[in-house]
């Protein structure tokens, strides 16, 4: 049995440990936001925060999270949007929308660790985050955006 | 009216509701129907409205405006855009309108999300039905006020009269509308330009905050009540089938159900699933799992003789043979025979695959003869086409609930998919949801053809060609539908090749036989991808040949402004009539100008590894020039600091979409010119996933594109494709201004350009 907190809120898994933590979420708890892309690590659709960090959560096993707090894109913004999201809306980022969940998180993770960074640094943090509608421009300009509203 | 309530009460989407996160997204679909209940209208809070006088539109008492949306929303912003319409016609207050999305049903008209002509079609057809309820609620209130309706007018979400001033809302007059007679189309009083509110504004889209917090619903999110998961092992040769297989450890696997054979199927292989074994299992996981310990022998069948290396040879050969004749002028082969200066060059872009970001994935149930499905398709109407033919059912009892899109690009039209679903949802007795992996996505896709083109001019004493020979060969989109077709179609052939819009006396266009051995299909931009790669990437080695700029050079070899002259030539024009769409070299023009003088073009000098490319196409009936700004390295690795766009699209509807789309198509366009390949080993797709089948980054994407809309009273264009075919081009003219290297095979990954 492994426990552990999902967006503030107490969970119990006894299914195959082996299983990532991205269809956990998914199929078993039904909070969808988190999307499946490429199931091995390479576009950043599935990221969630793990204690505060971003993580693929399709390639992060279950077994791994005994203890574990995890925060989705529902999570994020329980009181409102948060200054990244308000962003993505300010900017009007999303074409289809599929990966921007996974490129919110990401960008939220970059800017808690990073509160200014240069568009070298934002390409670094965000080139593991694939969108094939391509709105990268409009993604760094957000970042660089909400950076400004946080600063 | 309670949209949570309704949901509960169907226990649709159960288990969904208990995380409060996706409640909010109940309303961004349509309502289902109950099981087994047959959809012929009364399916929309719309057509439920108190005045509802068209399938897209209706208005109830308490002021609410549904407009449904009948087009699938991928990215593009149909699903705002053309609602928008409505409710510009109608005087409608944004705030208080409802987007629902329609199931497939021929009461809207086409619903094919695809060819980027749902404005262009549907643009008058949403005005009218704004304007229809407008005039329904005019009369109304002039009825009740005893006036003229002449005396009346709207403002926004309510209905004026104008010597008195008094005010009537939309909500207080629903019902005594809902009395009058439908309005014939000719009474209609629409707004003139002037007067428009949203249309032309760019207003963003219904569904972005649901986009921006993970509330939004695609395909992937999609559930119903007692649903259990499916991952299907297709044959790897496109044709295979199982020979024999042990399914021993597939079942051990915790979570598999059950292993279910699909039937191969039967040639041309359309929209029918290819055939193998389904995996069924409790969740998404256990099917992968249980897939990969699938024991399975399979037959490969004839096309697993296909090689892309050999096969790129033999295109290559076709294409310097003469070949089927689409546009002859003149004689072109007296001029060559003249000597002086003779060009020739060939080119070549691969296989590439759609990769939508989610990618294909369907629930369906089938139950007492229905089947409800719930996917992500461009096309719900062939959704019931095909699953009504693969279970022998009339299609009217296939009903297609359209989520959002996760991508489409021409994928999604193609329902194979859903097929699954509802074949296995069939054979095992509750709803399936099946779900594509990424390898799944990349392996069996319908891919955009393999081409080659092989071209050949001759110029005149002052660098113009005299005579013009152009030769393509792919594999068509109809050998998907007809067994052994081998020629491009008039469609495939109308974009950007036939359609040539160059003043030169000798012009000759041909297209060779090529035979497919994988799905062949629609991606986005389709033929004018390497159509306008070929004519664009010529045009800019024949500029360089005569020395001359080439901007200056396009320009002369589009000639004076015009209307082309097809006549006698197979020309489709993307469905769109001539007369009202014609080829103007006029705008063709003024979009090259456009782009150059905002690009900069000819004022500055770039230093060294720099240089600038410049393409111009016209596809969907919209004109559009792009200027590739590119640095290359001592290394040869390429970055794309700037693009400008310059686009003709007539009226736009939503310039803020349009903008998003061209600023994507540089992206698409970026990721199939770089790294876009996919290739076959004996009837097998060689890449698999996003390492092997690289799409741009956003360190590899065009650091800035700059969309420049040209105002126009045309009549509207296409948005979502237009913007990719110049791009590609013009990168590469880019890359020899830089380099000195000129490509002519894509993609440019396998180029050493130090």
């Amino acid at each position: 049995m492994i426990r552990l907190k999902v967006n503030g809120v107490e969970h119990s898994f006894d299914g195959d440990p082996m299983m990532p933590l991205l269809w956990y979420l998914r199929d078993e708890l039904a909070l969808t936001g988190t999307k499946f892309g490429c199931g091995v690590s390479l576009c950043g659709a599935c990221v969630v925060h793990l204690n505060g960090k971003a993580i693929r959560s399709c390639v992060t096993p279950m077994r791994q999270l005994e203890n574990a707090e995890v925060t989705t894109i529902e999570g994020l913004s329980v009181k409102g949007p948060h200054p990244v999201q308000r962003a993505w809306m300010q900017f009007k980022v999303p074409q289809c929308g599929y990966c921007q969940s996974g490129q919110i998180m990401s960008a939220v993770a970059l800017l808690s660790s990073n509160r200014s960074p240069s568009d070298e640094q934002i390409d670094e943090a965000m080139s593991g985050n694939i969108c094939r509608c391509g709105t990268y421009q409009r993604i760094r300009a957000a970042i660089k955006a909400a950076a400004k509203e946080s600063a | 009216m309670n949209t949570v309530d309704n949901v509960s009460r169907r226990g649709f989407l159960k288990g969904m509701l208990s995380t409060g996160a996706l409640i909010l997204s109940v309303h961004l679909l349509p309502e289902p129907a109950g099981a087994g209940e047959k959809i012929s209208g009364g399916s929309t809070h719309a057509d439920r409205a108190t005045l509802h006088p068209s399938a897209f539109v209706g208005v109830d008492t308490d002021g609410t405006v549904y407009i449904v949306a009948h087009r699938s929303e991928m990215g593009t912003g149909i699903r705002t855009s053309l609602p928008l319409v409505v409710a510009d016609e109608l005087d409608a207050d944004w705030k208080l309108v409802k987007v629902e999305q329609a199931i497939g049903d021929w009461r809207y008209g086409g619903q094919d999300t695809d060819g980027s002509h749902s404005i262009r079609d549907f643009f008058d057809v949403m005005r009218e039905a704004g304007g229809t309820a407008r005039l329904m609620l005019i009369e109304a209130a002039a009825a009740q006020w005893k006036v003229p309706p002449g005396q009346c007018e709207t403002g926004l979400h309510e209905v004026v009269h104008r010597p008195t001033g008094r005010k009537l809302g939309y909500g207080a007059l629903a019902a005594a509308a809902s009395r009058l007679p439908v309005p014939r189309k000719e009474a209609l009083r629409l707004k003139r330009k002037s007067q428009w509110r949203y249309i032309g504004k760019g207003h963003p889209s219904y569904d972005l905050t649901a986009l921006c917090t993970g509330k939004a619903v695609y395909g992937m999110d999609a559930r119903m009540d007692g649903m259990v998961y499916a991952a299907v092992m297709h044959p790897p040769v496109l044709g295979g089938t199982v020979k024999s297989y042990d399914d021993k450890e597939a079942l051990k696997v915790r979570g598999v159900r059950q292993v279910v054979p699909i039937a191969p199927f039967k040639p041309p292989h359309a929209f029918q699933p290819l055939g193998g074994l389904a995996v069924i299992a409790d969740n998404t996981w256990a099917a992968f799992q249980g897939r990969k310990k699938l024991n399975v022998v399979w037959d490969n069948g004839p096309n697993a003789t296909y090689n892309s290396a050999q096969y790129k040879k033999a295109l290559f050969e076709t294409a310097r043979a003469p070949a089927k004749v689409a546009r002859n002028a003149g004689d072109v082969e007296a001029e060559f025979k003249k000597g002086g200066r003779v060009l020739e060059a060939e080119y070549y872009i691969p296989h590439l695959a759609h990769a939508p970001m989610e990618p294909p994935v369907a629930v369906a149930e089938f139950r007492g003869g229905t089947v409800t499905a719930w996917t992500c398709t461009q096309n719900p109407q062939a959704v019931q086409d095909i699953v009504a033919e693969q279970l022998k059912i009339p299609r009217e009892n296939v009903i297609c609930h359209v989520t959002l899109l996760g991508g489409g690009f021409g994928r999604k039209s193609k329902p194979d998919y859903v097929a699954e679903a509802a074949v296995l949802s069939k054979k095992v007795g509750r709803p399936v949801k099946v779900v594509w992996s990424r390898e799944d996505d990349i392996k069996f896709g319908y891919y955009h053809t393999v081409s080659a083109m092989y071209m050949k001019a001759a110029l005149d004493a002052n660098g113009k060609p005299a005579a013009w020979l152009q030769r393509s060969v792919f594999p068509p989109i109809g050998s998907t539908f007809e067994l052994g077709d081998r020629y491009g179609s008039a469609g495939e052939l109308g974009q950007g090749w036939t359609d040539i819009p160059y003043d030169i006396p000798n012009l000759r266009i041909e297209n060779g036989p090529a035979q497919a051995h994988v799905r062949i299909g629609w991606l986005r931009s389709v033929a004018n991808i390497y159509h306008a790669f070929a004519v664009q990437s010529f045009s800019d080695e024949l500029a360089h040949a005569a020395g001359r700029d080439p901007v200056d050079y396009l320009l002369e070899l589009i000639g004076p402004p015009r209307i082309l002259d097809l006549k006698g030539i197979d020309y489709p024009n993307c469905g769109a009539p001539y007369t009202a769409y014609p080829i103007d070299t006029g705008r063709l023009r003024r979009v090259i100008e456009l782009a150059a003088a905002k690009s900069g073009w000819g004022k500055h000098k770039l230093g060294k590894g720099r240089g600038m490319g410049i393409a111009v196409h016209r596809s969907f009936v919209t004109y559009v020039a792009t200027v590739v700004e590119v640095e290359v390295d001592e290394r040869g690795k390429i970055t794309i600091p700037h693009v400008h766009t310059a686009v003709d699209a007539g009226l736009v509807a939503n310039p803020e979409f349009a903008r998003a789309q061209f600023e994507g198509a540089a992206v698409f366009g970026a990721s199939l010119a770089r790294t876009g390949e996919i290739t076959a080993t004996n009837g097998v797709i060689d890449q698999s996933n996003f390492y092997d089948y690289p799409v741009a980054l956003m360190r590899d994407a065009p650091r800035r594109t700059d969309v420049y809309l040209v105002d126009s009273d045309a009549p509207p264009g296409g948005i979502g494709e237009p913007g990719v075919p110049p791009f590609v081009p013009a990168l590469c003219n880019a890359v020899f201004a830089a380099t000195g290297k000129r490509i002519r095979e894509l993609p440019l990954s396998k180029h050493q350009l130090t």
